[in-house]
């Protein structure tokens, strides 16, 4: 009864448009929000939508092929052209259907050339031909019955050499929307019809599969589902100038889920440029830093980083030749004559010396803090895949051991996604938390932060627990109540987050908003 | 191989009916694919009373695939590569705008044509291209220089032996 892949989305709504349903029709798009039809999860999605949902549609390959298909026999339909001439034209207005129409009604001369069509004729479409005394110019053959090609510009050529074109440019160039006529100088495009005549099947499945492509690429509202060997596409109406007030979370039909924005796999509740900066500085820091942490002071001179590389602790600044103890920072010619063992914590310069030095590793710190925490959190998300593995063997041990039927042992897997999607949250809060100035939001913040992570460390710990004492009823109901609360704890942070964001109330320690450097951080408008 | 029939045809045709100031010949007779062009630089052009040697190679999947043309004489001009390569930038022999029935013929004439008017807003030698548009009296003093000290005589090609052969 309940959608089998539903059951593993319990926060977000998506639709899959059937193929009946054809959405471009309607001149603005409408996003309906009907809930899904599950009725494990009921709960969650009886809820009011929150701040952070975004509206979006999953398409599966069949449907992009229908939205395609629908839109060429409108096309041909109201301006009465072939279907392969509407495709072309189509594509080059980028799947524009209104300004295609309008811009035909006005200038079809000048539109056609310039998508590369020739003028409309009667004439029926091109086909193989065998012309007497026909020399084909590309390999100058000229033997009697050789057969030959040309499209609307006549410009014909024997069917080999067509061919082999044809092969060059889908195979090694990967082109399929823009193939012209092999003529020197003519821009003709080559039409899938006239395709289909020349080449084997297979390459035209490859042709069709390339075009396919375009008709997601070329268009601002879709995007290709990133996750490995998915062939689905996803359409949100969220503008790239949008990216500072809203982070675009969508979950495909396949179960992944990712950001419309950058295409990076879920990052809420950072915003994409955020994370952009984040991801950059942890690739060149976070080693590095880490390093300098743990295997360096400063000079309490002249603040120069320095490595201890020998055994003795009378160090002296290669920059500025300041003299000091390693252990206790102070200066050297306060030891006196107990060298090399420093016992002498409780010197005036050396407690000053360290104090200057913590100071200066306050940076360096804080960003390790949330660097550790947010490193942490991804670690643990990375054996998501193998925790899920060992939920459904605990399930299947369960069931066996306990008797249990399969939808009572469900509450498993809910904990499992739960956990993983909640360290995602988790782990993204760290980044975000970086980057905040601090003032009466960041406290809420850190709150929520420190609630989501509790519970979901508390998850985490029953969830491991033995099969044994997984099929306890008692444990049982507390995990689900567990899972159920970490779920809320995530929708709270990040619907708080989201309107905080919408609103432009956060204040960033770094104005990342702006491309260029400008004034104040607070971006609001 | 499909492509002789069509490399001899467009041999024959360059070799009888050349462009203007060109002389063709193959660098050897056993291979079509590698063509020796001399070039004489264009009478209304700084490179006038040079002589250039081009050579032409084509790829085993010619005509699918475009030819690449280079100078082997070096050449002080804002679309070829001032070094001992002498790579040319020219519109017609990018992959993107080659089409198997694209001739060489035309592309020697756009390589001429390009001596004539060179094309400053595509520039392989950017330095050159902005003397070429802010101080043409220097580039055209330069391009002589280049002229007098590199394109006096027959034209070396990169295979020493094949100079000789190549000049008519």
């Amino acid at each position: 009864m309940s959608g089998g892949e539903g059951a593993s989305t319990p926060f977000l709504t998506y639709v899959v448009v059937k193929a009946h349903t054809n959405p471009w029709l309607s001149t603005d798009f409408d996003f309906d929000d009907e809930p899904p039809d599950l009725g494990i999860h009921k709960d969650i999605h009886q809820k009011k939508k929150t701040a952070y949902d975004i509206s979006f549609k999953v398409y599966k390959p069949e449907d992009i092929q229908k939205q395609q298909d629908d839109l060429i026999n409108e096309v041909n339909m109201i301006l009465d052209i072939r279907k392969e001439e509407a495709a072309i034209l189509l594509r080059y207005f980028r799947w524009n259907k209104e300004r295609l129409i309008e811009d035909y009604m006005d200038k079809a001369r000048q539109v056609l050339e310039a998508a590369g069509l020739a003028q409309s004729s009667a004439k029926p479409p091109p086909r193989l031909e065998t012309i007497p005394g026909f020399v084909c110019d590309i390999c100058c053959e000229d033997g009697e019955g050789l057969q030959s090609f040309a499209i609307k510009c006549g410009h014909r050529y024997c069917v080999d050499c067509y061919r082999h074109y044809l092969a060059q440019k889908i195979k090694e160039e990967g082109e399929a929307a823009r193939i012209q006529c092999p003529s020197d100088g003519c821009n003709l495009i080559i039409d899938a019809r006239s395709l289909d005549i020349l080449v084997t099947p297979e390459l035209a499945e490859r042709y069709h599969t390339l075009l396919n492509r375009t008709y997601v690429e070329d268009k601002e509202t879709l995007k290709w589902c990133p996750a490995p060997d998915c062939e689905n596409a996803v359409e949100c109406s969220v503008k790239k100038k949008d990216l500072d007030k809203v982070v675009p979370t969508v979950q495909c039909a396949c179960s992944y889920r990712f950001c419309f924005g950058c295409i990076l796999s879920d990052h809420q509740p950072a915003p994409c440029e955020l994370v952009k900066r984040w991801l950059k500085k942890c690739a060149d820091d976070s080693e590095t830093a880490n390093w300098i942490s743990a295997n360096t002071k400063e000079c309490p001179k002249c603040n120069s980083t320095i490595e201890k590389n020998g055994g003795c602790n009378h160090m002296t600044c290669r920059k500025c030749k300041h003299e000091f103890c390693w252990m206790c920072m102070g200066l050297w010619s306060e030891h006196g004559t107990s060298w090399y063992n420093c016992n002498r914590f409780e010197e005036k310069s050396g407690t000053e010396a360290r104090d200057a030095q913590a100071k200066s590793r306050v940076s360096l710190e804080r960003y390790l803090h949330y660097y550790n925490r947010y490193a942490n959190h991804e670690q643990s998300a990375r054996l998501d895949k193998d925790i899920y593995v060992k939920t459904e063997k605990k399930m299947v041990q369960l069931q066996k051991e306990s008797g249990m039927s399969w939808i009572e042992v469900q509450y498993l897997n809910s904990a499992s996604q739960a956990l993983q999607t909640c360290r995602q949250t988790l782990k993204w809060t760290y980044a975000f938390a970086f980057y905040l100035a601090r003032n009466n939001l960041t406290e809420i913040f850190e709150d929520n932060q420190k609630d989501l992570e509790m519970a979901v460390e508390a998850l985490s710990e029953m969830f491991e627990k033995p099969v044994g004492e997984l099929a306890d009823p008692k444990l049982k109901v507390e995990i689900m109540d567990k899972t159920s609360y970490c779920n809320k704890r995530r929708i709270i942070l990040l619907d708080d987050t989201a309107n905080n964001l919408a609103n432009g109330a956060w204040t960033f320690n770094v104005d990342f908003m702006t491309p260029t450097p400008a004034s104040g951080s607070s971006s609001r408008r | 191989m499909a492509s002789q029939k069509r490399i001899q045809k467009e041999l024959a045709e360059c070799t009888k009916s050349p462009p203007q100031g060109m002389t063709i010949a193959l660098a050897s007779e056993s291979n079509l694919h590698k063509w020796h062009v001399t070039l004489q630089g264009p009478p209304n052009s700084p490179y006038a009373g040079g002589t250039f040697g081009l050579v032409v190679s084509l790829p085993v999947e010619y005509p699918f695939k475009a030819p690449t043309v280079t100078f082997s004489t070096r050449i002080y001009h804002p679309n070829v590569t001032n070094d001992s390569q002498g790579s040319i930038c020219l519109g017609a022999l990018k992959a993107e705008n080659w089409k198997p029935a694209s001739k060489l013929l035309g592309v020697l004439e756009a390589v001429r044509g390009l001596l004539v008017e060179p094309m400053p807003d595509d520039p392989l030698e950017a330095r050159i291209a902005d003397e070429y548009k802010n101080d043409r009296k220097e580039f055209e003093k330069n391009a002589k220089a280049y002229v007098a000290r590199y394109a006096k005589g027959a034209p070396k090609y990169e295979e020493p032996t094949a100079a000789g052969e190549a000049k008519s």
